[in-house]
């Protein structure tokens, strides 16, 4: 397939591009002062062109309308999956790096089950899916969908099946089986909740094609290591009336590594930065097929599947699916998600100055880190789960962390001194003393100096921080 | 403050941690026979030609003519080219060289970014370099028990990461030499280096303390004594530049051939002002820049969107960013979530926190790191095997996953 015309990359869309197709009568019905404000948060991304009224309700519009869309639309389609409120966004990416804009919409994780599951393991591990969460800077973080597999191959089992899965989560549901017979009996008693159906293949894409239409659900389309394919199949289903598609070119474990990784690049270059459509969807990476390498140790194949995951949270995977479900392999991974989503535009610093916590007196410990959120957020949950009357000065680190600000001059004996002054602490207790953080400890001697506090040199975790307090304060004086 | 006290589950989770290490060390050798079995049963999901008929709940939507064969469709991997090339920088000196290293190291030299092997694999792999401490520090139990019985002894210690971990080169900690702790002389230092440098036979990288003024005696003095070798000394700063302290240890570099490491807190700028400063007396292909990493969970996006960014911008021609780079991987450590109890289902921490230092180095290995200097065994071991795997395009065997979606587990 020829690209007639290579669209705009996301990045080189200028505010002007957009302001020449608006209304330009600075109606203000947006929220903005005027069309050019509203162009430039289009551009940011900060706002939906549904906004503008005008744009959608006059018919005279119509046409500019149609090509802001066109325009603006991501390279990379959305495709939702699932209803409700634990529907999930996949793909809908804006750029191919991080840092040119934002990346949207994290990688969901699939876990999957079998349709040969005995009824209670399938529930146990239903159970484990729904529940298994971490607070991660205020934050819940968990998994997100769940994979039904057909083992048996017969459609009476995995309709069971499906039919378990469905009374016992409300997460969106892959289907997963070859075998169109199969998928249509999932299909009937799941099309309502919407969920992706995988796969079409070289072999049965006619049959999955009808199914997705009829059921008016997205559809997964597998080429292992062959993007031609993938990509004559996408070209063929779209004429054939499918638009949500989701692409699988096959994620191989060990030495397919090499592959893999170029693969999913390769794919999200040509639709970033060539416009290629047919490789604009979003991309699955299948991490559990490091379980096909059977005769391993289990935390073996657990431990090369959370690395085959990490690599695709990175490559460019706009879903997973993976088995194990273990915590100590999956937490890594949902954390790093949470990093690489993270929208870089964002600050990461919180106010400097001073926080209370409980109710202090002059006769309170007084503590400091650093303003990088993270940090900040976390010894605030260590101390306010500890229940500890305290003062924390929060030191300017130009929301650099504790090691790396004292490593790169952002949290030095000058910064803690400006710190402790602006902060009015020294009107707020009559003891002289200050817990600086373990990691900080280089600088005691330099803030004794400078600030005529006594240092006390704290934990190298917040967790510590109440055990610190049960043998440190009050201070015994010298 | 890192390592907790060891309470009534030591025993069960000593075992778990070599034997991981034993898993994974004799998983590599496996051959993949048994997954080609799986072609075979490839046969059974060939659909048959069934007519699907439209439930009453949905009635199908008025599609026109629909395709009835798969309309073809080419596909070109999307190569790109790049102006910019990284230099490439080598550690380490034979013999011949000057020096008395049996390997030398070569790193940098991409034309590409990183693992973009459709278009160029990197021309040398990237490598880690084992961290080695030259007196007792706080470390996570899961790696204390890998090297307790080194502590204290660096030049035992770098023989253990090179025989036993596979490192490719042994970063030694100076961290003796910090006024603040025990104030070693330059000349102690010295001695370890040079002990060190006896017992393996790998490329050196000297750390220091992290004092700016007690680095560069200490650095001078080492750069003296390894006269040849090529060690690299790890690290200089703005700060060192700004004390007047940067030219002396640069001329010191030069003048006994070693490498530099330049370190700057994630900032492009700064690391371009350094290099820049450098540039007055080292030539390029004894730079490495150290750009901060920061533990997965505590900043790691920050690492990977610099790391990413300079080798971008490098590529399209800038050259003060066209130098390798090296991680310190083991900061993975300072992140809780990889040492501290979080409740049984997050266990066993023996393996979770290896899995968080393995997946922040895999995360920048993937934005470009050169130099990777970790700690873990296991983790040293994986990121080995996956670097080694990433150079082996063409593979893959469609058939040994084309039915993952009936595999049994």
């Amino acid at each position: 397939m020829s690209v007639s015309k290579v669209k705009k990359g996301v990045r080189e869309i200028s505010p002007l591009d957009v302001y020449m197709l608006l209304p330009r009568t600075n109606c203000g019905k947006c929220g903005e002062s005027n069309c050019m404000a509203f162009a430039t948060k289009l551009v940011n991304r900060e706002v939906l062109l549904e906004l503008c009224k005008p744009l959608i309700e006059e018919e005279k519009y119509g046409s500019q309308y149609s090509k802001l869309k066109e325009l603006l639309a991501p390279p990379i389609r959305e495709v939702v999956i699932g209803v409700g409120e634990t529907a999930v966004k996949v793909g809908g990416k804006l750029v191919m790096y991080r840092h040119e804009l934002t990346y949207t919409n994290p990688t969901p994780i699939a876990i999957d089950v079998t349709d040969e599951m005995p009824e209670d393991e399938l529930l146990k591990r239903i159970e484990r899916i729904n529940n298994l969460k971490y607070t991660y800077i205020g934050r819940t973080i968990k998994l997100d969908m769940v994979a039904v597999r057909s083992t048996s191959n017969d459609p009476a089992k995995f309709k069971l099946a499906v039919q378990r899965v469905m009374s016992t989560t409300k997460l969106p549901i892959i289907l997963c089986t070859f075998n169109p017979d199969v998928m249509k009996a999932g299909l009937e008693v799941a099309y309502e909740r919407r969920p992706l159906i995988y796969a079409a293949t070289e072999l049965n894409w006619r049959q999955m094609a009808d199914l997705a239409l009829m059921y008016n659900c997205p559809l997964a389309v597998f080429a292992p290591n062959n993007i031609g394919l993938l990509k004559s199949l996408t070209k063929t289903l779209i004429e054939y009336g499918v638009e949500d598609l989701l692409l699988d070119p096959g994620t191989f474990p060990d030495e397919g590594i090499a592959d893999t990784i170029m693969n999913f690049t390769m794919i999200r270059r040509s639709a970033c930065k060539l416009g290629d459509n047919l490789l604009g969807f979003p991309i699955i990476g299948v991490p559990m097929t490091a379980w096909s390498l059977k005769d391993a140790p289990k935390e073996v194949l657990q431990w090369k599947e959370a690395c085959l995951a990490a690599m695709l949270i990175v490559r460019y995977a706009d879903l997973l699916i993976m088995h194990s479900l273990e915590g100590w392999s999956l937490l890594p991974n949902l954390i790093l998600r949470a990093n690489i989503y993270t929208d870089p535009r964002k600050p990461v610093a919180v106010e400097p100055g001073l926080r209370v916590y409980g109710s202090p007196d002059e006769n309170s410990p007084v503590l400091v880190t650093s303003n990088y959120a993270l940090t900040f957020f976390t010894v605030q949950s260590d101390i306010e789960s500890a229940g500890i009357n305290c003062y924390l000065v929060v030191v300017d680190t130009e929301g650099y962390a504790v090691e790396s600000a004292v490593a790169g001059r952002k949290m030095t004996a000058q910064t803690v001194a400006d710190a402790l002054k602006f902060s009015g602490i020294e009107s707020k207790v009559k003891h002289r003393y200050v817990i600086i953080p373990g990691l900080a400890a280089r600088l005691s001697g330099e803030i004794e100096e400078l600030t005529g506090w006594k240092v006390l040199v704290g934990p190298r975790d917040s967790s510590f921080i109440q055990a610190f307090l049960k043998e440190n304060w009050p201070p015994k004086v010298s | 403050m890192v390592e907790r006290k060891g309470g009534a589950d030591e025993g069960a989770l000593i075992k778990i941690g070599p034997k991981l290490l034993d898993l994974l060390r004799e998983f590599g050798e496996i051959e993949l026979e048994n997954v080609e079995i799986e072609a075979e049963e490839l046969e059974i999901w060939i659909p048959s030609a069934t007519v699907v008929t439209p439930p009453a709940a949905a009635p199908p939507k008025v599609v026109p003519a629909k395709p009835m064969e798969i309309l073809k469709a080419e596909f070109e991997p999307p190569i790109q080219t790049y102006q910019g090339r990284i230099v490439e920088v080598k550690l380490g000196a034979t013999r011949s060289e000057g020096g008395t290293r049996e390997k030398v190291v070569k790193i940098g030299g991409e034309a590409a970014p990183s693992f973009y092997i459709f278009e160029e694999a990197p021309p040398n792999p990237p490598v880690i370099s084992a961290d080695v401490f030259d007196m007792e520090v706080p470390l996570p139990r899961a790696i204390k028990m890998h090297v307790q019985d080194v502590i204290g002894d660096p030049a035992a210690w770098a023989k253990l990461a090179v025989d036993k971990f596979g490192a490719d080169l042994v970063t030694v900690h100076l961290v003796s030499t910090d006024p603040l702790r025990k104030d070693a002389s330059p000349s102690d230092a010295a001695k370890t280096i040079e002990k060190v440098l006896q017992a393996v036979k790998v490329p050196v990288i000297v750390g220091g303390s992290g004092d700016p003024k007690k680095d560069a005696e200490v650095f001078k003095k080492i750069a003296e004594v390894a006269h040849g070798e090529r060690v690299m000394l790890s690290s200089v700063t703005l700060d060192m530049a700004e004390a007047g302290l940067l030219g002396e240890i640069a001329k010191a570099a030069r003048e006994h051939g070693h490498v530099i490491l330049a370190f700057t807190a994630m900032d492009l700028n700064q690391a371009k002002e350094l290099n820049r400063k450098l540039y007055d007396y080292l030539p390029r292909d004894s730079i490495v820049m150290d750009l901060t990493t920061a533990a997965l969970g505590y900043g790691l996006e920050y690492s990977f969107t610099v790391h990413e960014r300079a080798r971008l911008a490098a590529l399209a021609g800038d050259v003060e960013l066209q130098h390798p780079t090296s991680s310190g991987t083991t900061n993975a450590w300072a992140a809780r979530e990889a040492w501290l109890k979080l409740g049984s289902e997050w266990e066993p921490r023996e393996l979770r926190g290896p899995l968080w230092e393995t997946v922040t180095a895999l995360t920048l290995l993937l934005a470009g790191v050169d130099i990777f200097m970790m700690m873990h065994p296991a983790a040293i071991r994986t990121l080995k095997e996956v670097i080694g795997n990433l150079y082996k395009r063409g593979m893959v065997k469609p058939e040994s996953i084309a039915d993952w979606v009936s595999i049994k587990i």
